[in-house]
């Protein structure tokens, strides 16, 4: 059973190497030309906005590691984001960590529960896995509601950003916005690498027949234990910066409703692709704060993408591309 | 602490547990006929108790009819859902019904906080309801034993439907084999419509009896749903009576914590669920595949 729409793989083996350079080439000249586009971005669109996308970014990256690679849908993927958003922004506000060891302790928060949620949910597969995730998630939204530290409905405000590595000042927007992309694609290449490693081709095989895979001598459950970690706390790394960007963790950040656009993100850009879920997340964060001054229901606008996007395209924006581009 | 509070939050778990169950029993069915999580099973549950408002608000129409008359519209836009849009996802991956009909769920909530805001509106207890009965060591209001009463006997009634008789029967055929079932002529995608029907029926059932209890507001059954996934994960797929009983225990067991450790009575369904999970994987009744 594939959890999700892979592209073909019917090309010719004698035009397979050659189409396998292009497509490297091809590869490197899209990278080369989003690098660009990374580092030009802050002098033509707001640095703080901008910052905020590359971390929902990030959190689309890390939720695809695990639908994409292995299959798994997960619906509670706000708590590892918003529980790493509150770890760090009480470190940034109560203790007064500086914003590296705030996020290194609100990552490997979502690492610990990653590891215990992914223990308890993997038990079941398929849809009992998706609907577990979602209850265990609730229940770290009703902790941020009552733990003493999360300060219930206003959340963690006005969280000071402090000074990277003691030397740069984050309240500057330029330095901000490039801490925040620095962070964004050191995720990404390890999403690339995770993704491109051997480990990555036996998730892969997971996802198309478990089975096999078990009959092959994997021990299975060890693999969607190890990605749902990973995912988990590459999760609270774009969390852990989201709170030092907008200085806010609130529990909006630990909702359902993050959660799903987290998913709509992945599923718009391309669920099958390892650029989609950043393409989403670019479109779903513009399209929220163009929506939120227009007076239009964001929520019935989204509920609508997401009825398209299943219904009509399912493979994604990127993943549609790259079916033209005969990838 | 008096007999007082104790009986009267078992009451209250008692009555959310009659919600649980309702909600679950037509989530059981849409799941078990169509493979189809119906995310969107709280959305008609709060569409039952705002069709239930707008009926008396804006037609004048009261309680009783609107008993009817609102879980019949929640279940014909079901059927229109289901016959436009959720039928084309069935030859997909289970995963996409799910994402759909969270799409939906957003798309109608955020249409009725667009028109409606998020503000609770209240909703009178039918006449006939007022009052209550004093059993001596508590007080019982009419209204909340009516809730109770006609949340079991509809979930018997739909359990007794569907185990023993002739409908319940191609019912089952139909989830069992369905290209079995089609084969001996029965119109099996009409069936399925059918039973995605009766499924967001009950929500929307559950919803007209709320209605008077919770105030109306279209975030109303947002979290239930997730409720319904935990009573659904503990009590297993296997059978439709292990999800009644499951329901209303922890419905119980919710309004003890209430008592017993209030902060936690939230999550007291959630951490039940994780304990399920840990001892029994496949749930209280449900069997291993």
């Amino acid at each position: 059973m594939s959890a999700i729409d892979t592209k073909p793989t019917d090309t010719k083996p004698a035009a397979e190497a050659e189409s396998f350079a292009t497509s490297r080439k091809l590869d490197y000249a899209f990278y080369a030309l989003a690098l660009l586009v990374l580092i030009a971005a802050p002098f033509f669109v707001y640095p703080l906005f901008l910052a905020k996308v590359l971390c929902f970014c990030l959190f689309a990256c890390a939720f695809n590691l695990l639908l994409g690679s292995v299959g798994l849908l997960s619906l509670g993927h706000a708590a590892f984001f918003g529980s790493a958003a509150y770890i760090a922004g009480h470190a940034l506000k109560v203790w007064g960590l500086p914003f590296e060891l705030a996020a290194l302790l609100g990552t490997a928060a979502a690492a610990v529960l990653g590891v215990a949620f992914g223990y308890i949910s993997i038990r079941r597969s398929g849809l009992y896995f998706a609907m577990i995730t979602l209850a265990l998630g609730q229940m770290i939204y009703f902790l941020a509601f009552q733990l003493p530290f999360t300060h219930a409905e206003d959340g963690l405000t006005a969280v000071p950003r402090g000074k990277l590595l003691g030397l740069f000042d984050l309240n500057n927007n330029l330095v901000l916005y490039y801490t925040a992309a620095v962070v964004f694609v050191a995720g990404y290449l390890l999403i690339h690498r995770i993704t491109h490693s051997t480990f990555g081709q036996i998730l892969n095989g997971i996802r198309e027949n478990q089975p096999r895979m078990i009959s092959l001598g994997y021990r299975v459950n060890d693999y969607k234990l190890a990605v749902f970690a990973l995912s988990a706390t590459l999760a609270g790394l774009a969390g852990a910066t989201k709170t030092m960007v907008v200085q806010l963790a609130s529990p909006v950040d630990v909702h359902w409703a993050t959660s799903g656009d987290v998913i709509l993100m992945a599923l718009l850009g391309g669920v099958g692709t390892l650029f989609g879920p950043v393409v989403g997340a670019v479109l779903v964060e513009m399209l929220q704060f163009y929506l939120a001054d227009s007076g239009l229901p964001i929520q019935m606008v989204i509920g609508a993408i997401f009825v398209l996007c299943i219904l009509v395209f399912r493979q994604g924006i990127v993943g549609e591309i790259n079916r033209i581009l005969g990838r | 602490m008096s007999s007082q509070v104790i009986f009267g939050q078992l009451v209250v778990g008692l009555i959310n547990g009659s919600f649980y169950a309702l909600l679950s029993l037509g989530f059981a069915i849409i799941v078990g006929l169509l493979g189809i999580i119906n995310v969107a099973q709280g959305t008609f549950y709060m569409l039952g108790a705002f069709g239930s408002w707008m009926l008396l608000n804006y037609l004048g129409i009261g309680y009783w009819p609107a008993l009817v008359l609102s879980p019949l519209g929640a279940a014909l836009l079901g059927m229109l859902l289901e016959k436009t849009l959720i039928s084309r996802v069935y030859h997909l991956d289970h995963i996409y019904g799910l994402l759909l009909t969270y799409g939906l769920m957003m798309f109608i909530m955020g249409a009725f906080i667009y028109f409606y805001a998020t503000a609770g509106r209240p909703y009178p207890v039918p006449e006939e309801l007022r009052g209550g009965y004093d059993l001596g060591f508590m007080f019982l209001p009419k209204y909340r034993a009516w809730v109770v009463l006609m949340a079991v006997v509809f979930c018997f009634g739909t359990w007794y439907a569907i185990e023993k008789t002739a409908i319940g029967r191609t019912l089952r055929a139909a989830t069992e084999n369905p290209q079995l079932t089609r084969a001996f002529g029965i119109n099996v995608p009409a069936l399925l419509t059918f039973g995605f029907g009766v499924g967001v029926a009950l929500a929307g059932f559950a919803g007209v009896m709320a209605a008077p209890i919770y105030s109306v507001s279209p975030l109303m059954g947002g979290d239930l749903v997730i409720v319904i996934f935990a009573v659904v994960v503990v009590g297993g797929m296997g059978s439709i009576l292990g999800s009644i009983v499951t329901a209303f225990s922890l419905g119980l067991l919710e309004g003890l914590a209430k008592v017993v450790y209030p902060q936690g009575s939230n999550m007291v369904i959630f951490v039940i669920m994780l304990v399920v999970l840990l001892v029994k994987p496949a749930g209280l009744f449900g069997h291993e595949k």
